[in-house]
């Protein structure tokens, strides 16, 4: 069978799975559709968190982003995960014994004020709105490079069957497909990883692997370890050392920790730990969400360094005509472009950008040929040795083909791409059509409706939703790529912190946490706003506030968010009696079952 | 349940909380940031110490610690009277 074949098998093959998951867990009630009725067990919790928090951006991009920041993405692995700590110790198993349905729920009920709660819901629908539109987008680009479908028809199939499962099956819907979807991408992920893994040191375990000998082409042992090869290999074209960053340690710090608190702040995140039954299920759960988490996270700094060195061995000073299969494959598809500087007919990599902007050809493939028959483009050139731009996201999409693995392997990698994606982008619909349809509606404007009726509005929004995030999907805005940083910075500066308080610091008040909250987002809103729309030009480390780049800005809009709801708080009345009693009795687990009713 | 069984829990499940949280902190922003080109000089099988902590190291230790954590809870959540079920 045929690339071509295997992939609409394997791709059809896992929608037909979800949507037969979504009709047989339909959810009937609003705790149904809320948090799954309160009952995934913690393994399940665990794999389909992962699922949720793993994106379109961890499956497709992470490697290749290590393989070309190396040192520097470690930023990525630590904040990524270092978060989970931090849920499982200072937020999960208080939530869940809170027992409501979502995070402005807790910061209303918790601050007794329906300002915050309406601050709350503002930031859950702007932070999840901006992360939701990259997700269509990464179907929508999956599709159109393995299905060979537009781009556009990709996303109308993602949003057709987001629908079809977020819709009906709402969070327990949700959960049982994305524990589906975890085990169609972990798998798709660690198959050519161990291939690669084996091929380049012999070890079975990339991350063992990682840190083994190089294997020659003959298959004998080199004796050279992969990363002192791979160091020698950049700094020889002019690179810095694999092993070593270039980033300032300040700006390394900041983001991690705003990556960090990021991750532990984000709802569509916190509200997976109000599925599970009990408190110290929440615990535990987030544990299992960091081991599944983490057999990708540790995977992929070692697919990034065999992709480098393969890379570089295949490509650098080969003849053109003699190149594998796969350049001439992502050449036309726009991702690999060279240009022959000197003429000679090699392809040669240097450090630096071979040209301005990407790959932008002169004509079709028969019309534009260079004199090696390459693609000849049409962007300015630079003044380095580079020839050859090759886009960071084809480095796991193409794998198998760089590494010669099987035709199923490729077709599995792109039902795992789809996978990452829709998990993802469900979880966070989830998360915006309760936030209008429980907080906005039920809790601040029309406290009266009946279940029946609530249940029928999160559904309505959820449409709605879909419907927003399908157009960002088709129409993305311009700055997709840059909103990343907003979305955790945002969560960082605004939930993590009055969270945090809400448990740990009895005498918190509404004024403390309002004032915090919209002190951590206006800060930080603004610096990123400045640095990455009013003026680009000067987004250097230079014009930074005390060297913190616009992607750990967060951490000092946390910072500040304590810092000005603690001072609040101490010149304002402490909170109400029963306040108190909230707060002593969150913080132990006995009489968490009773506790969801509402 | 008495209010100085809770007050004493409360202050049993800080100092783990902390406890752990130094070590999280230790091993991330230390070992994989702070102290990154210093641990480099140290060679661990096929790795620069410092770049193994922060590309794989730290979040082996956050996995652990996490359940670690979950295990002393369960027993502290007994000890003091507190446990579901």
């Amino acid at each position: 069978m045929d690339i071509q074949t295997l992939t609409y098998l394997f791709v059809g093959g896992s929608f037909a799975l979800y949507i037969g998951i979504a009709i047989w867990s339909r959810a009937g009630s609003t705790k149904d559709f809320y948090v799954a009725g309160g009952g995934v067990s913690p393994v399940a919790n665990g794999a389909a968190t992962a699922a949720d928090w793993m994106s379109a951006a961890s499956f497709i991009s992470m490697a290749g982003i290590i393989a070309y920041a190396g040192y520097d993405a470690s930023v990525y692995l630590m904040g990524w995960t270092g978060g989970y700590v931090l849920l499982a110790m200072l937020l999960a198993p208080y939530l869940r014994k809170f027992g409501k349905f979502t995070v402005p729920d807790f910061i209303g009920d918790r601050y007794y004020s329906n300002v915050a709660r309406t601050v709350a819901v503002i930031c859950v629908i702007f932070v999840s709105f901006t992360y939701v539109a990259g997700q269509m987008r990464g179907t929508g680009i999956v599709f159109a490079r393995f299905l060979e479908v537009n781009v556009n028809t990709g996303v109308v199939i993602g949003m057709a069957i987001v629908f079809f499962y977020a819709v009906l099956g709402g969070m327990k819907g949700i959960t049982y497909t994305q524990v589906a979807q975890y085990c169609v991408l972990i798998f798709a992920f660690l198959v050519p990883a161990v291939f690669l893994s084996i091929m380049m040191t012999g070890h079975v375990l990339p991350q063992t692997g990682f840190g083994a000998t190089v294997l020659d082409a003959a298959g004998n042992d080199s004796g050279v370890y992969l990363l002192n090869k791979l160091d020698q290999v950049v700094t020889d074209l002019g690179f810095t050392a694999y092993t070593d960053g270039s980033k300032s340690t300040i700006d390394v710090f900041f983001i991690a920790a705003a990556l960090m608190c990021g991750t532990a702040g984000l709802p569509h995140v916190i509200v997976r730990f109000f599925t599970v039954p009990r408190v110290k299920d929440a615990r535990i759960s987030a544990g299992w969400a960091l081991f599944f988490i983490a057999l990708l996270y540790t995977s992929a700094p070692a697919v990034g360094a065999f992709a480098r060195l393969n890379l570089i061995d295949t490509v650098h000073q080969t003849q053109y005509e003699e190149l594998p299969e796969w350049f001439y494959n992502w050449e036309n598809s726009g991702l690999i472009g060279w240009m022959d500087k000197n003429g000679d007919g090699a392809v040669q990599m240097s450090a630096g950008a071979p040209f301005e902007g990407k790959p932008t050809f002169a004509g079709s493939r028969d019309e534009a040929q260079g004199s090696y028959g390459e693609h000849v483009l049409t962007n300015a050139p630079t003044d380095n040795d580079a020839e050859v731009y090759i886009d960071r996201d084809i480095i796991v999409l193409a794998n198998p083909e760089i590494g010669n693995l099987p035709a199923w392997v490729i077709a599995l990698v792109a039902a795992g791409g789809v996978a990452a994606a829709l998990s993802t982008a469900a979880g966070l619909l989830l998360v915006i059509s309760s936030a209008i349809s429980h907080d906005l509606l039920k809790k601040t404007l029309k406290p009266d409706i009946t279940e029946k009726q609530e249940l029928l509005a999160a559904r309505g929004a959820a449409v709605v939703a879909i419907c927003i995030a399908g157009y960002f999907g088709i129409n993305p805005p311009g700055f997709v790529a840059q909103v990343v940083a907003f979305a955790f910075g945002l969560a960082a500066a605004s939930f993590f912190p009055v969270i945090l308080m809400g448990i740990f610091y009895k005498r918190m008040n509404k004024e403390g946490a309002i004032a915090g909250m919209l002190t951590g987002l206006a800060f930080t809103f603004s610096y990123i706003v400045y640095f990455k729309f009013i003026s680009p030009e000067l987004n250097t480390a230079e014009h930074w506030l005390l060297g913190v780049s616009p992607e750990g800005i967060g951490t000092v809009g946390m910072l500040l968010n304590f810092i000005v709801a603690f001072a609040v708080s101490r010149v304002t009345a402490a909170p109400p009696e029963h306040i108190q009693h909230i707060v002593e009795d969150i913080r132990v687990p006995r009489g968490a079952g009773v506790a969801v009713a509402h | 349940m008495k209010e100085e069984n809770a007050r004493a829990y409360w202050a049993a499940n800080l100092r783990l909380i902390l406890t752990y949280l130094a070590v999280w902190f230790a091993v991330s922003y230390g070992c994989g940031i702070l102290l990154v080109d210093e641990l480099n000089q140290i060679q661990f099988f096929g790795f620069k110490l410092g770049f193994w902590f922060a590309q794989q190291g730290a979040i082996y230790v956050f996995l652990v610690l996490i359940v670690m954590y979950a295990h002393s809870m369960n027993k502290l959540d007994r000890k003091f009277d507190v446990h579901e079920d």
